[in-house]
């Protein structure tokens, strides 16, 4: 059995009194997708900030790569673990090109530049993120679906094998969020690389994970395969809410559409 | 594959011609105008006009370049690590203690040099390292290294300390007053080869941090979290930034004095220059950073001569000009990395 990517034990998170992450554990296969979902303070960002030493001071174990986190330097984690926060910073004074290069810091050293390797590595990251086109733009130019492309791309150039997305595809339009998820499908089944996924939509969840995280107050109320969470009963201990189920007209996979509001 | 904007090679190689030939150029500039044939010479020198050029005006232009770039670089990176366009060196506290220091140095009214170092700047560099340890201190007390607490920190050290120096001044006569408040004003006269010499080592170490840390630099520019997630360990970048840049400012302000305005606006030029990554960005700062303060300096002992107007006057005058021009006028780009936040 091949080592896992991301295993979690017990951890747990506290600010002040407030319990943000609770005795959360699970385990995540190399070169699999895991979209972890759940109601809005459920804990999922700061999880994922835990697993990338963003937020530190969490009690519990983390392993990267059979590896405990606590082991890694950051240099090193940024080479194994790649982050996509949501949205990201809009007042960044760079070309996309630049962004992208900076992906490969932990492969540079002081007083040193890019060499042709890094050129070479940023190079194939835009191409596999498809924002090649972009290298030359201002990121502060960039649409919400194009920057989403260019962090992607960032966290590529790290030669990252594991992806922390955070809500990868919130404010994008129905055809950016088509092609992002398409893009991390890609990335997932043809490069291997782990995917673990913030989302708010369940459907996306359904329809590109192998396997899904259900975080409620800050505890996991359900860790399985996509059509398990398809259950009425799992969506309502998660949201408090009924929901209605659909069939996939192509693939017959279980979808959720919201009760009507009139 | 970089913007075109932001490719402008021409810039650093035309920076460094200028840094060469104001360094070459200042000193002959003056009250006195000084011939070339008289400075290298053999022959009579019945005004002393050799002695003003190697031992008065060579080494002021030398101080003031240093001044300028270590400024200037020291500025930059502070706006990269507040992200903030309104950071400035003085912004933690190191001017207020040095100053501080001064003040005090002035008002126990005792006279002394420490081999070179005169008693003021031994002062104001104790000051300025007070500063340093209370500011660090503070930001230790939380946990982390916070950005926000070192910056409110210094906030709150830089606003007690220019309490003190008023209380000082109140306590003073007349003439400790005046003398206390012509060094607020910052300036670079009665300067020799000894302010050189101890000037040198600490604005080396400052830039020679930050151009170890230029990478990082551009990480923090984009946020802390991108940083951490590309393999910054910030809190000790910050902690290395903090320490290296007070030390390179506290030595500028106990030798000249707090000279406002270059730290500030010279980063913000660079930056319409070359753009915003600090592997450019930095060269362009000490190079134009020192330019800026020599070219000032000589403005302030010529304009009015045979007085001299304080150099700190001349970069303010010009820099509250510019700055209205940056937030109102500036081409796209100027204010873009470092959004002001009140």
């Amino acid at each position: 059995m091949s080592t896992p990517a991301v295993e979690v034990q017990g951890l747990s998170y506290a600010i002040g009194a407030a319990r943000i992450l609770d005795g959360v554990s699970f385990l995540v296969e190399a070169g699999s997708y895991l979209s972890i979902v759940g109601p809005n303070g459920a804990g999922k960002s700061t999880l994922l900030k835990c697993l990338n030493r963003i937020i530190t001071g969490a009690a519990g174990r983390i392993l990267i790569q059979g590896r405990s986190l606590a082991d890694y330097s950051q240099t090193d984690l940024a080479i194994q673990v790649g982050y996509v926060p949501q949205g990201g910073a809009d007042d960044v004074p760079f070309s996309v090109y630049e962004f992208v290069m900076m992906g490969r810091y932990p492969h540079l050293s002081a007083f040193t530049s890019p060499t042709a390797d890094d050129e070479c590595r940023v190079a194939e990251a835009l191409d596999l993120a498809g924002a090649s086109s972009l290298a030359n733009r201002d990121y502060g130019t960039l649409s919400g679906g194009e920057k989403q492309r260019v962090l992607i791309a960032a966290a590529l150039a790290q030669d990252a094998r594991i992806l922390l997305l955070d809500e990868p595809t919130t404010f994008l339009d129905p055809r950016h969020q088509h092609d992002i998820l398409r893009l991390l499908a890609r990335l997932n089944r043809d490069s291997g690389v782990t995917i673990l996924a913030v989302t708010h939509d369940l459907n996306a969840a359904a329809l590109s994970s192998d396997r899904v995280l259900a975080l409620r107050g800050g505890a996991v109320v359900f860790h399985g395969s996509p059509c398990a969470l398809m259950d009425a009963a799992v969506l309502r201990r998660l949201y408090e809410q009924e929901f209605h189920f659909v069939s996939h007209p192509v693939n017959g996979c279980s979808l959720v559409v919201p009760e009507a509001v009139r | 594959m970089m913007s075109p904007a932001r490719n402008r090679p021409w810039v650093l190689v035309l920076l460094p011609l200028l840094a060469a030939g104001c360094l070459l150029g200042c000193p002959f500039v003056g009250m006195e105008r000084i011939p070339f044939a008289v400075v290298f010479g053999s022959g009579p020198d019945p005004g002393n006009l050799r002695t003003i050029f190697w031992q008065i005006r060579v080494p002021r232009v030398c101080i003031g370049f240093l001044a300028g770039a270590g400024l200037a670089a020291c500025g930059m990176a502070f706006q990269a690590l507040f992200r903030n366009a309104l950071a400035t060196p003085f912004t933690l506290g190191v001017a207020g203690g040095a100053s501080l220091g001064a003040a005090l140095y002035v008002r126990l009214g005792v006279s002394f040099a420490l081999l070179t170092v005169s008693g003021a700047s031994v002062f104001a560099f104790l000051g300025a390292l007070g500063s340093i340890c209370l500011v660090y201190g503070l930001t230790r007390l939380r946990r982390g290294f916070s950005t926000a607490t070192m910056l409110l920190a210094g906030i709150a050290v830089n606003l007690f300390f220019s309490s003190l120096i008023l209380f000082l001044q109140y306590l003073s006569d007349f003439t400790q007053s005046f003398q206390i408040l012509r060094w607020l004003m910052g300036g670079l006269e009665t300067m020799g080869y000894g302010s050189v010499l101890n000037l040198a080592p600490m604005v080396g170490v400052g830039l020679a941090v930050l151009f170890a840390l230029t990478h990082e630099l551009n990480l923090l520019t984009i946020g802390e979290d991108l940083a951490v997630s590309r393999g910054v360990d910030v809190p000790g970048v910050k902690r290395t930034l903090f320490l290296a840049t007070s030390v390179c400012v506290g030595g500028v302000v106990a030798v000249c004095g707090p000279i406002g305005f270059v730290g500030m606006m010279v980063p913000h030029i660079c930056r319409l220059l070359v753009g915003g990554n600090h592997r450019r960005l930095l060269p362009a700062c000490c190079l134009f950073g020192g330019v800026f303060l020599t070219l000032c300096d000589t403005a302030a002992r010529t304009v009015i001569a045979p007085a001299e107007v304080p150099v700190g006057v001349i970069t303010s005058v010009l820099g509250g000009p510019f700055f209205v021009w940056l937030l109102v006028g500036a081409p796209a780009g100027g204010l873009r990395i470092v959004r002001a936040r009140p």
